[in-house]
């Protein structure tokens, strides 16, 4: 039940790529620094942590983070959790810290996420994000993340009636956009590097699981988010910049091969925008700004349409004619989004709750969405297995 | 609860039998074993045997593999639509570079399955082997 309202107070973010030289508590402790430093508070404020990692069992030999965290970044004794749903798993920390704040428990906490997925190597990392797809049946074939995605899309290809060469160009748009605001980001694993890719360089990109180039993929990354979430009261207290929690919502969904010719409809994340939507009072059409969870090309179009942006078939399209962009119906990924910006894992969640409190506070140096109030985050993890949404806004 | 464990599922797919499980309150068959009717939800299941036959919904060439598939890539992995109506994951028996190049063509092509031997890797559940459903094209 939610009793107070939440906002956000501050916002940390390292920059992401490679940290050879960083641990998954580095990584934490750095976005921890900035979002701690514009929050004015003292760390004796902070009542609980909330962390989000996927998978440093299999990349550092690391589990049991909580306790290492709390203690490294000075917050004492105070009770923290690791969240883990694959990709999503910040994402689901930040929701379960709002709602702590909203139910009551607690006034002040801190919520983000960290991951070594770069330093991995790409073999290890692909592995460990395979064991988000399902582990008996869907492993045993080799299906990696790449591959489910190279299955939607030819899915999608045959719901929709394009012909794959027809879909592989308007993906191939998702790439060029996110890149090209990516390489404005400092902060983003390709800042200042392929910022003008065209749908030939794309198409022609080395096959990674058919029809996917590597220019269809998010990469490997290390890299670490955080976020301090209160009640609103608190927050305009501390700051004149509150960004506030408008709404969230969360939902699940079974092994891919289960959800059949359904899969490329994402239900579970219809109905975990539906839920967020409801809280905030909102309807798509009065979002300005989205942080989507583009893991692949065709993973930005098929959220598009199952977050009820454009109807279903309709994504495709969108993104050729700009309607993504900056001038177009929704900015989707301003900050470069997982293709440009990249993909640490467990740190991508409360990264997308970063760029969109810099756009609506008018401090996202990089890019600028012109007149944002209402902002979006969509955070996929696995195969469609964890859903979770947050509606951010300007104003109450 | 589990009527069908995942090692019962896999030794009958090498011996070219495909297990299922019937729903005795609604009928429906789901495919692979699960603890409850895909449809309905009931846990009231009986083991079946099904025909391993299907058509191709859905496919890719995977040529960059997780670590611990090396050896066996490049090779395709699809969906196939059972007879009985269930999804099911598999390898399909044809060249990546031939699979990328019928594309569409592919998707709708019936299939038989069957269960091929592999080693285990280093995060498979089953330590002793690795079953996985092969896909052979049949309408030819």
């Amino acid at each position: 039940m939610k009793n107070r309202n939440v906002a956000v107070l501050g916002v940390g973010q390292t920059k992401f790529g490679s940290h050879p030289d960083k641990s998954l508590v580095d990584l934490f402790a750095d976005a921890f620094k900035e979002a701690f430093d514009e929050s004015n508070i003292e760390r004796k404020d902070i009542e609980a942590l909330y962390y989000g990692n996927f998978n440093g069992e299999l990349t550092d030999g690391a589990a049991n983070m909580g306790g290492f965290l709390t203690d490294e970044i000075g917050l004492g004794m105070i009770p923290a959790y690791r969240y883990e749903g694959a990709c999503c798993s910040s994402q689901v920390a930040f929701r379960e810290a709002v709602r702590a704040v909203a139910a009551g428990y607690h006034d002040i906490v801190v919520a983000g996420g960290s991951e070594r997925l770069y330093s991995a190597g790409t073999a290890l990392g692909t592995r460990a994000l395979a064991t988000s797809v399902e582990a008996i049946h869907e492993i045993t074939t080799g299906l990696g993340f790449p591959g489910v995605f190279g299955l939607a899309a030819r899915l999608y290809a045959k719901e929709y009636n394009i012909s794959i060469e027809e879909l592989r160009k308007k993906m191939a748009q998702v790439s060029i956009k996110n890149h090209k605001f990516g390489a404005r980001n400092q902060k983003a694993q390709f800042y200042q590097k392929m910022g003008d890719l065209d749908v030939e360089t794309v198409i022609n990109g080395k096959m990674i699981s058919s029809p996917l180039t590597l220019y269809d993929c998010c990469p490997m990354t290390d890299g670490g988010s955080a976020a301090i979430v209160t009640t609103d009261e608190i927050a305009e207290d501390l700051t004149n910049k509150p960004v506030y929690v408008l709404g969230t919502g969360q939902a699940s969904g079974g092994a891919l091969f289960r959800q059949g010719a359904d899969l490329i409809k994402a239900e579970p994340r219809r109905k975990s925008s539906q839920m967020a939507y409801k809280e905030a009072g909102i309807k798509p059409d009065d979002i300005d700004v989205i942080e989507i969870h583009d893991c692949f090309t065709i993973a930005e179009i098929i959220a598009t349409e199952a977050l009820g942006i454009f109807d279903y078939g309709k994504g495709a399209d969108a993104a050729e004619q700009g309607e993504t962009d900056l001038d177009g119906k929704v900015v989707i990924n301003p900050d470069g989004g997982l293709i440009g910006k990249g993909h640490p894992v467990g740190a991508t969640g409360t990264s997308q709750i970063y760029a969109l409190t810099r756009i609506l506070r008018d401090e996202f140096k990089p890019t600028t969405v012109k007149g944002a109030e209402i902002g979006l985050t969509d955070t996929l993890g696995g195969d469609f297995g964890t859903l979770c949404n947050v509606v951010l806004g300007r104003g109450r | 609860m589990t009527v069908i464990t995942f090692k019962e599922y896999f030794d009958a797919l090498l011996e070219d039998k495909l297990l299922g499980l019937k729903c005795q309150d609604c009928g429906a068959i789901t495919c692979p074993p699960k603890n409850t009717c895909n449809e309905c939800k009931s846990y009231n299941l009986e083991k079946t045997t099904l025909s391993g036959k299907g058509v191709i919904e859905t496919f890719t060439s995977t040529y960059i593999p997780p670590s611990g598939y090396e050896k066996e890539a490049p090779f395709v992995i699809g969906m196939v639509q059972l007879k009985e109506g269930p999804w099911i994951p598999g390898r399909i028996e044809i060249a990546p570079e031939e699979a990328d190049k019928l594309g569409k063509e592919l998707i709708g092509r019936e299939v038989e399955v069957s269960g091929k031997k592999f080693p285990s890797e280093q995060f498979y559940p089953d330590k002793d082997r690795r079953v996985v459903p092969i896909f052979k094209i049949i309408d030819k």
